[in-house]
This record gives C-alpha cells, structure tokens and sequence, in this order.
C-alpha cells in the first residue's frame, strides 16, 4: 500500500501536528512514512505545506505531482494551489473559510475564497467542502482545525488509516492536557 | 533497536550522541538549527553543549576539544560558514586528534536563505571530506562512518545536509551506542602552532592524503552503481531519491545509477568504472554542477569519451531546488522518454497543460503583535519629510521592508546594518543612517561594526530591536538571555552596557509599544551628533502568551482603514468591505489602537485561551 497525503495551509494553522499524526499512526501499523514541511521565514504568515507519504518503499519526501490520494486543505486559496499534487481519483476535504494575505487586505481585493473552492469543484468531483467555523464553535477552542480535518478526511477518503488508529495516534502524541479537546474535534471532524 | 520517526535533523543529533560526540557548538541557522537541539534534549550531562555566539567561535570552541582528543560537532547553515571561514582554511592545516564534524546544512532553492552556495564546493576549496547524505536514515548511520575518516585522517570532515534531508521526517531505525571511552589530554606540540614552514609542510601531507582517501571511498558502501542499461545518471544527497521516483514513473527504463555520497574527495576509481560502463552520463544534483565537474574532469584525464550532460548543458534547472518533476524532465529527455513522460503525467486530476487562475500571493510577514512592527513604525514616522536610509539585518525583522512599512532599504549578510548605515552616512552626511540591528545579531556580528562607527567617527542611529530571543531560527538562547543550553541561568550579557563601554553617546531603552513616546524619541536620539542607540525591548509575541486582544467598534469606525495601510498587520482584516480584527491572530499589542484617528479600537479580553501544540 502507498498513501501520498499533502497538506496545506497559511503559517500557525497546524499542518505539522496532523501530518506527524498520520505518519505516527502509519507507523504504528508497521509501515514507514516520509514527511516534508516548510519551517523557517516561509512559515511566517506564508503558504505551508506538508507532505505525507506512507507506504512500504517510499523514495521522495515529496509527494510528486498527480500523486497525491488527498489534500487537506486548511484554506481555499492554498488548496486550489496544491491542486496540481491530486490524483484523479484523489479527494480534497477543505475548510471555506478563507484567510486573507496581508497584500490581498492591503489591496482590498475582493479575494473570500468562493471562487477557488468553485474552481475546485467545477475541475474535480471528490471536493468535501465545510463549514468548520461552525464545527471549531462546538469543539470549543478555535486550534483544533487540524485535527478536525482530520477526523473529516478519515470519514470521506481512504488513507489507509481508520478513526480508531488516529485516536490511538492522539492519545501517543497529544500532551495529556489538550489530548480530549483533540479527541473531541476528531470526533465532529468525522461526522460532519 | 527501534524506529522511530524523526526528522533529518533529529537523526543527525541522534547519530553524532551514537558517535560519542563530547563536545557541540553551533549558532542556529534554518535549515541546521534542531541537530543541537536535539543532542541538548538528550543530553545526560555528559556532552557539552552551546550556542556559540557565531559560528566562527563554535568552530574555534570545538577545534580545542578536537586537540584534546573529544569528538566534537559544529552545526550551522551555509552562510554560516562563511563566518567561521577564517579558522576553517587554518584547521585543514592544523588538523586535529579527536574527530571533528562540522554539520553545514545547505538550503537549495533558497528557502530560508540569502544564497545558493554549496558548501561541497567548499569542502574542495578547504580541501576537507565532504558526506552528503541521501535520506535521514541514512545522515543517521553515515555520522559514526564520518568521525571514522576524520580519526584516521586527522582531519575535520564537513557534513553535508540539504534542507529536504534536514527537514524531512523519516522511520529511523536506532541503534546501540557505539563504545567511545577516551581519556582527554592536550599534549603540547609545535604541531599546534601554524607557521609558513609547518603549513607548507602540512599542505604537502593533505594532497597526499587526499587521494587516498579517495580511493578508499571508491569501495564506500554508501557509494553505488545501480540498475543496467548503456546510458547513465549521477547523483547524490536529496536529488539521488528524486531520480529513483522519477524512474519508477517513468516505467523503469534501462540506466545505470551512481549514487555518491562522498563528493570531495572524489572516489576516482568508482567514478572511472562508471564512466567505462555507460555512453553518456546525466548528473543530477542541487546546486553547484559539482558531480558533473568531477564526470567532465575524469573524461579529460583518463581519454573517455563519455558526453556528459547537466547543469551546464541546460539539461537539469541551474538554479533553485530540484523536484521529482523537474528530474523526471530531465531523465526523460536524456533517454528519449517523451511518451513515458506524458503517460507519467496522466496521473493527476488537474488536466495537463491546464493553469490555475491566479492566486493571491503570501509573501512571509512579520507576525500579528510583533513589537518589529511598532519600532519600524515609530523610526518611519519621525522620520518623515527627512532625508533617512534604514540599514537592514538577518532575522525575523529583514521582513520590515514588505509593504506598507518599507522600513528596510539594504539587507546583506549578519552585521551588515550597522556598517553598512556608516558607508551610507560618508556617501551623503545630510541624512540620517539608521542600522537595525536583532539582539541575537548584535551579539553575533554586530558589536565590532559599533567600535567601527565610534573609532572612524560616523554619524548613525542604531536601532537594537531587542526581543530577547533568536525568533527567526525558533527561539534559541543567546548571551543576552541569562540562560544557555545546558540548562544553567547565567548572568546575562547587558547591551547596554557594552555600547556605554564602546563610547556612545547616547543610549536608551524604551517599549515601542509605546508609540507616541517611541516617535518622539527617535526624534530626538537621531538629532544627536555620533553614534547613538535606542534599545526597542519588547519580547517576541510567539514566545509569550497573550490573552488580550483587540477589536473594532463598528460604530465608531470611519472606514478610513488607516490601521491597514499604514501597520500590515495579519490581525487587521477586511470583513465584507469594513475594517475588523481577526480574533485568532491578535495579541492585544495595541499598535493599531494607537494609530486609529478616531478610536474606533478597543481592547477585550479574550477568554478563548485553550491552545493545543499546533506549530
């Protein structure tokens, strides 16, 4: 089995936590895992991503382009830009809710997201699209997305791991005093 | 045994405490930062560990324990190097008894860089052994072989990494500490002392040497020729793991592989053997076309009459980093592969040929509530209408040039402000030069360029934008910290203090929080004659955890979005047309409170105070 999941996002918004979770719940199943990420002065209000790739021989820690079995996407605008990774029966599970660049404010563009999650939809069939405004609301603390994302991946697109592995993954990684937070947004990641 | 995932970095830590490392010293730089890191989290006590103040004394620091027989490692990233070049090219002479590792992470692309140099290179100019690892299982197993050949051939050897190896994460299989027991003692010889007889004599011994060691790495493990075929490629560190995904997509084809992980010396005998065995050879690799030169010099002197194409061919990128697409070109017309390319491509789910529509654009920016921004503002403000030239530095706030603050006019190299703004004074004494200078860069590299503007009698403003960390690499120590890494609280090194010993005529410390003050005071300190210094202290917002928070009156709000065009601030927002706050990012610093002409900003608590480890 090899599973390529690429996830992206805007600097500070927990790309890295939710890839190692899945690299660690790969692992514990006895597969070995690669990651990539941006750290350093891109990380700063700048584009992240970070590559999973999960699998008994993996080469690159870098999902090649079409290769990717889903995308994560922490914003619109930053999940269009990745969509050249997806495979064509990949999925994409993203949150609507935009974040705006300093230069798009500062320009007053009219940049919101809709019409990168239209072109999204309109170029590709399996786009989970959601509200997680709403769905942070209940979780109760606004940090979580990462692991809400999560949960919603799981629920709508094979990676090869189950609810079940990543509450185990949780419980692993998670520091003790936010691990039900975590738990929880999981939990409503997966029934959304 | 047990694998456990960790990043390149982690595992180079990790390989060097196996090694027996006693001794490591460093000065972060992305992409090298978490191999100390690393060796300090494990550390029982037993290994000594720093942040030198820059990499030039980590070098010297180390090179000591190397003579006293400890092995000892030096991390830092390229330009990093260039820093600690001067006791580089003497240590090559010199030599050293306990193995020494000099960790030099180079950064393709650049990512988190000012430059794309590559430090192989400078392994042949320092003549030194170069490693460079394919992968962080193998960076982990291949530090303990690296301490080995710096034993045996008295000499420092540099480590290799490239930003994909350091900042990868990979299952890595741990292993038993390796038996290093040693007694340190420094035996006094002439040996030690470099003269022009001794460094004479010693040059003749390394280019003996050197080619011996090549050789010997010609039977390297680590170095192979893979795969079957007329045609072949020759590569190493990230790239190498490019070319075999690369092959796999295209469906396998029949070439030769080479891998090198030892570019300098080059194991000779390994590449001529590969040279006979293939018509034409493809090196691909980052950076410099180091391979290539090697391929292109062993043709020249053994008659081989190989084409060897690469970087200086056209036929892989000269610059930036390579992928596994950008190889995949490569490799494909190197073998004629123009329908296993397109088949390979058939894959994606974005139909090929097709281009996004444009994206909005995310240059890196300095932080909501970054106190950078405040003393930025306040130096632009009272400076308006005057002639002024805003000297720049390496960190966080080298992003105090994006707009709107545009307050950062040159940015070179580490201390380049506080010289540069005195070049700048001597070309025009009518304006007024500002140097900006991080806490940590002060320490680093700019107090000599302080001396420099005091003893030729410049006319600068230096502006200390004192945050009391290292934030850029990921809040390391430093001497004006009071703590190191080893865990002990120490008297921290005043700034104050050093620029009142240099002579200064005048230096002040003040919260540029406090903008009004902070304006005024600028004013002020730059109508003085000579060097004079404002201490901007305020503490790096991602180190400290804030519950406040700000937030627009609607009503009050005039739309005039003043906050926006004149701070940038990630926090400040446009919500459907008017100005609000975005919750999640702001730390209630109250810089945009005191901008807004009509106090429409207001502070509220922020009871949303639940943070997981997300970063």
């Amino acid at each position: 089995m090899e599973k390529n999941i690429l996830l992206c996002g805007v600097g500070g918004q927990g790309t890295v936590l939710a890839s190692r979770l899945i690299a660690l719940a790969a692992m514990e199943k006895g597969l070995d895992a690669r990651t990539a990420e941006t750290i350093g002065m891109a990380q700063r209000g700048g584009s992240v991503f970070s590559h999973v790739r999960i699998g008994e021989q993996v080469f690159s820690p870098l999902i090649p382009y079409g290769q990717a079995d889903a995308i994560i996407g922490f914003e619109p605008g930053e999940t269009l830009r990745c969509f050249p990774y997806l495979k064509k029966d990949g999925v994409i599970v993203v949150s609507k809710k935009a974040v705006k660049p300093v230069t798009a404010t500062l320009s007053t563009s009219d940049y919101d997201g809709s019409a990168e999650i239209a072109y999204l939809q309109q170029h590709h069939d399996k786009v989970v699209v959601f509200d997680t405004e709403e769905a942070l609301k209940q979780c109760g603390s606004g940090k979580v997305l990462n692991v809400l994302l999560l949960g919603a991946l799981i629920a709508h697109g094979d990676i090869g791991i189950t609810l079940e592995e990543m509450q185990h993954a949780i419980e692993k990684k998670v520091p003790e005093r936010f691990r039900e937070l975590n738990q929880r947004a999981l939990a409503i990641g997966a029934a959304l | 045994m047990k694998k456990e995932l960790l990043m390149g970095n982690e595992a180079m830590g990790l390989g060097a405490l196996r090694a027996g490392v006693s001794i490591v010293a460093g000065y972060p730089g992305t992409p090298s930062t978490e191999v100390l890191e690393t060796i300090a989290k494990h550390n029982d006590g037993s290994v000594h560990v720093e942040w030198s103040v820059n990499e030039k004394a980590a070098m010297e620091v180390a090179a000591a324990a190397s003579y006293n027989g400890a092995r000892s490692l030096i991390t830092m990233k390229q330009v990093g190097l260039n820093v600690a070049a001067d006791p580089l090219m003497s240590l090559t002479y010199i030599g050293i008894k306990g193995g020494m590792v000099m960790l030099v992470a180079d950064d393709p692309g650049p990512i988190s860089s000012q430059t794309e140099q590559d430090t192989r290179r400078f392994g042949q100019f320092a003549k030194l052994p170069v490693f460079d690892p394919t992968s962080p299982e193998e960076a982990y197993e291949m530090m303990a072989e690296a301490y080995d050949i710096s034993e045996r051939y008295h000499t420092p050897v540099l480590f290799r990494p490239t930003t994909r190896i350091c900042h990868s994460c990979a299952s890595v299989t741990l292993r038993e500490k390796l038996p290093y027991d040693r007694e340190f003692s420094f035996d006094k010889d002439p040996k030690w002392v470099i003269f022009p007889k001794l460094a004479y004599e010693n040059h003749k011994t390394i280019e003996r040497q050197m080619p011996k060691l090549g050789e010997e790495w010609s039977g390297y493990a680590r170095n192979t020729i893979e795969g079957t075929g007329t045609k072949g490629i020759i590569t190493g560190g990230i790239s190498y793991q490019y070319v075999k995904e690369a092959l796999r997509l295209l469906g396998n084809p029949q070439v030769r592989v080479c891998k090198i992980t030892t570019p300098h010396p080059f194991p000779e005998k390994l590449g001529v053997s590969f040279l006979k065995s293939v018509t034409d050879v493809l090196a691909v690799e980052e950076l410099d076309p180091m391979l290539e030169d090697s391929m292109i010099q062993l043709c020249g002197k053994y008659h081989l009459p190989n084409d060897i194409y690469g970087k200086r061919t056209q036929d892989v990128i000269c610059a930036g980093e390579n992928s596994v697409e950008s190889v995949k070109e490569s490799i494909a017309r190197f073998l004629g592969l123009t329908q296993a390319l397109e088949k390979s491509r058939e894959t994606a789910a974005m139909e090929p040929g097709t281009e996004l529509p444009p994206l909005p654009v995310r240059p890196p920016v300095l932080c909501a509530g970054c106190p950078h921004r405040a003393s930025f503002y306040a130096v632009k403000k009272a400076m308006e209408g005057q002639k002024s030239v805003f000297c720049g530095d390496i960190g966080c706030y080298t992003l105090g040039n994006a707009q709107p603050l545009d307050t950062v006019d040159t940015c070179l190299c580490m201390g380049a402000d506080v010289t540069m703004a005195q070049g700048f004074y001597w070309m025009d004494r009518t304006q007024k030069c500002f140097a900006f200078i991080g806490d940590s860069t002060f320490f680093a590299s700019g107090m000599t360029g302080v001396v420099n503007a005091v003893y030729n009698q410049a006319e600068i403003t230096l502006i200390v934008l004192d945050n009391s960390t290292t934030a850029m690499t990921g809040h390391q120590p430093h001497p004006g910290t009071g703590h190191t890494m080893m865990g002990d609280v120490v008297n921290a090194v005043d700034i104050t203090k050093i620029l009142e010993g240099i002579g200064l005529t005048r230096v002040v410390t003040a919260n540029p929080l406090e903008l009004e003050q902070s304006i005024q005071l600028v004013r002020e300190v730059s109508s003085l004659p000579g060097v004079k210094a404002i201490i901007f202290k305020s503490p790096c917002i991602a180190v400290t955890k804030t519950e406040a928070c700000c937030e627009v009156d609607s009503h009050t709000c005039i739309q005039c979005k003043k906050c926006i065009r004149e701070l940038g601030c990630p926090a400040l927002v446009l919500e459907e047309g008017k100005v609000a706050i975005e919750p999640s990012l702001c730390t209630g610093c109250g810089l945009c409170q005191q901008v807004c002409p009509v106090q429409a900003i207001k502070a509220v608590s922020d009871n949303d105070s639940s943070h997981t480890e997300g970063k």
